[in-house]
């Protein structure tokens, strides 16, 4: 760490109501990341035209020259594209970020995502790519993910969820990991959210029954364990330490955080199903936790509660395994003890909902409810808590970041 | 005539120079992967260069066009009018590769009969006089 005055902190946290897919008809993308972003500037006590900076990830449609722009930025000195994937980016764009303030770049730089599914078609479906030539026959890739796509799509490979059933079939496999287990995620999850009011699906509670008796879409998995489709905005500010002091909330410092994946990986098991088991049943996620436990030197044991990203049940299981909180292979009897669950757990997760139950927001939301558990402010509280761990999506090259009470 | 398992409507690939060879080969009924022609190392997807040696003097060799199940998952959703429902997407590793995987189908098996580590072998579904998409059925 350099100057400890410049150390990353996260200042704002806000978001607009969250709705489910296309549920806003009223706002645009671009105006509803607008609000995300005012929110939590006045969360921070921050004059938003005092943000100096903009980060994002995976082809934000919401380009952030033109956000910064919209809300009179007084000046912009920096402007950060992730390469990660998706789920994978949101820490990464905010490590980015903490990066940036630490180096002088730039004084206070919000990190969004905006999605109004109902708008456009949705991320992480090449639905729009379907039936749409005359005949079948080879075309031109216009770029290197439709390149890849060329190697899943002709398969009927056509979204996320088949995907990664089968890196979850793969799991139960060799580890034996049941429904029940990864329904034991969707259930705390469920009952996280049915305490958080702005939660889609606060007051529509879940049992392990509900979710065994819920529809197959890809085996394992079933519609209960996968994430929702969501229209909202959501936003994290990050500045300096000496700043933040000054400002309206309690400082929530960035200890550490990580970005990346084996270098084989690519994209993950959505394009490409080589590698080992470790690799492909694995996550991906061994180098982020590595690289956040050095950076830290914390232990799993030091970690008060978690934002593992969940767009599937199953994947938070692999997570878990990576970080270490359990051994590679028992995440599911993990799950099932109960670690996860507010108030009694050892590991309370998602405690705001996640992606599973309070909205799809491609995991930025992990960061917001992170934060609001540090400062004392989340609906499912844990008493004390003093460290929270943020992760971005197990299965595609990801990121995570390490938070702390000031 | 082949035997037809998915319809017209099924997403056509989108190549580039490294995959039109692979794609070309399918259409003659050859099942293949690249082959490092400087080191001999394998590889699945085709890529512009050899991850091991750094040659860009690659090339592609045929495979025994047999494998076993790596993974798959039964798929209940119909996104396509024409397709089987439900159907497989399966992981499939190739024999005689080092453990090279391709993901594809299996068909000519009930779903539920699918199971990891079955022996499959490859067959080509003729799609149009320009497409031909390799599948696998279980290994007689
Ligand atoms: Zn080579």
């Amino acid at each position: 760490m350099s100057d400890p005055a410049r150390q990353a902190c996260i200042v704002g946290v806000g978001e607009t109501r969250y709705a489910k897919w296309g549920g806003i008809t009223d706002a645009s993308e671009r105006g509803l990341a607008c609000q995300a972003v005012a929110n939590a500037a006045a969360d921070a006590g921050l004059d938003v035209h005092d943000l100096d900076g903009v980060g994002s990830f995976a082809d934000d449609r919401n380009l952030g020259v033109l956000i910064a722009r919209d809300l009179g930025f007084r000046e912009l000195r920096y402007a950060g594209m992730s390469w990660l994937p998706g789920g994978g980016g949101a820490c990464g764009a905010v490590g980015a970020a903490a990066l940036a303030v630490e180096a002088g770049q730039a004084d206070a730089i919000v990190v969004y995502r905006s999605l109004c599914q109902g708008q456009h078609y949705r991320f992480g479906s090449a639905a729009a790519s379907v039936g749409q030539l005359p005949k079948p026959g080879l075309t031109q890739a216009s770029n290197l993910l439709e390149a890849e796509m060329a190697f899943s799509l002709p398969f009927g490979m056509f979204s996320a969820p088949i995907a990664y059933a089968m890196v979850m079939q793969r799991h139960m496999h060799l580890f034996g990991t049941t429904s029940e287990q990864m329904g034991a995620v969707a259930v705390a999850t469920r009952a996280h959210a049915n305490r958080n009011p702005r939660a889609v699906m606060h007051g529509r509670p879940m049992t392990l029954e509900d979710h065994q008796g819920s529809r197959m879409v890809a085996e394992p998995f079933r519609l209960f364990d996968c994430c929702l489709e969501n229209d909202g905005a959501c936003a994290v500010i990050v500045t300096t330490a000496e700043r933040a002091r000054d400002l309206a909330k309690p400082v929530v410092r960035i200890a550490a955080h990580a970005q990346g994946a084996p270098g084989e990986y690519g994209w993950g098991p959505f394009l490409d199903t080589n590698g080992s088991d470790d690799l492909y049943a694995g996550g991906g996620a061994n180098v982020i936790a590595r690289e956040i436990w050095a950076k830290s030197g914390m232990v799993p044991g030091d970690v008060d509660c978690a934002q593992i990203y969940d767009h599937f049940s199953g994947l938070v299981l692999l997570m878990l395994e990576a970080f270490g909180f359990c051994e590679k292979g028992e995440g599911g009897p993990f799950a099932e003890s109960g670690a996860l669950a507010w108030p009694n757990g050892s590991l309370p997760n998602n405690t705001h909902g996640g992606s599973l139950s309070e909205a799809y927001m491609h995991g930025m939301n992990n960061l917001n409810e992170g934060v609001r558990q540090l400062r004392g402010e989340s609906t499912s509280q844990v008493e004390g808590a003093e460290t929270c761990l943020v992760t971005s999506a197990a299965g595609v090259p990801t990121s995570g970041a390490l938070l702390v009470r000031d | 005539m082949s035997e037809r398992h998915f319809p017209d409507l099924m997403p056509s690939p989108g190549v580039t120079r490294e995959s039109l060879p692979w794609w070309e080969a399918v259409l003659q009924g050859r099942l293949v992967v690249q082959k490092c022609n400087a080191c001999g190392a394998e590889r699945h997807p085709p890529c512009p260069c050899c991850a091991r040696c750094g040659s860009h003097d690659v090339g592609m060799r045929d495979t025994e066009g047999t494998g076993v199940v790596y993974t798959f998952t039964v798929v209940h959703q119909k996104f396509i009018p024409g397709m089987p429902e439900p159907y497989v997407v399966a992981s499939i590793e190739l024999d005689g590769t080092d453990g090279l995987r391709v993901v594809s189908n299996v068909v000519g098996v009930e779903p539920s009969e699918v199971r990891i580590g079955m022996p499959v072998e490859v067959f080509f579904e003729h799609m149009s006089d320009e497409l031909v998409v390799p599948r696998f059925k279980p290994r007689r």
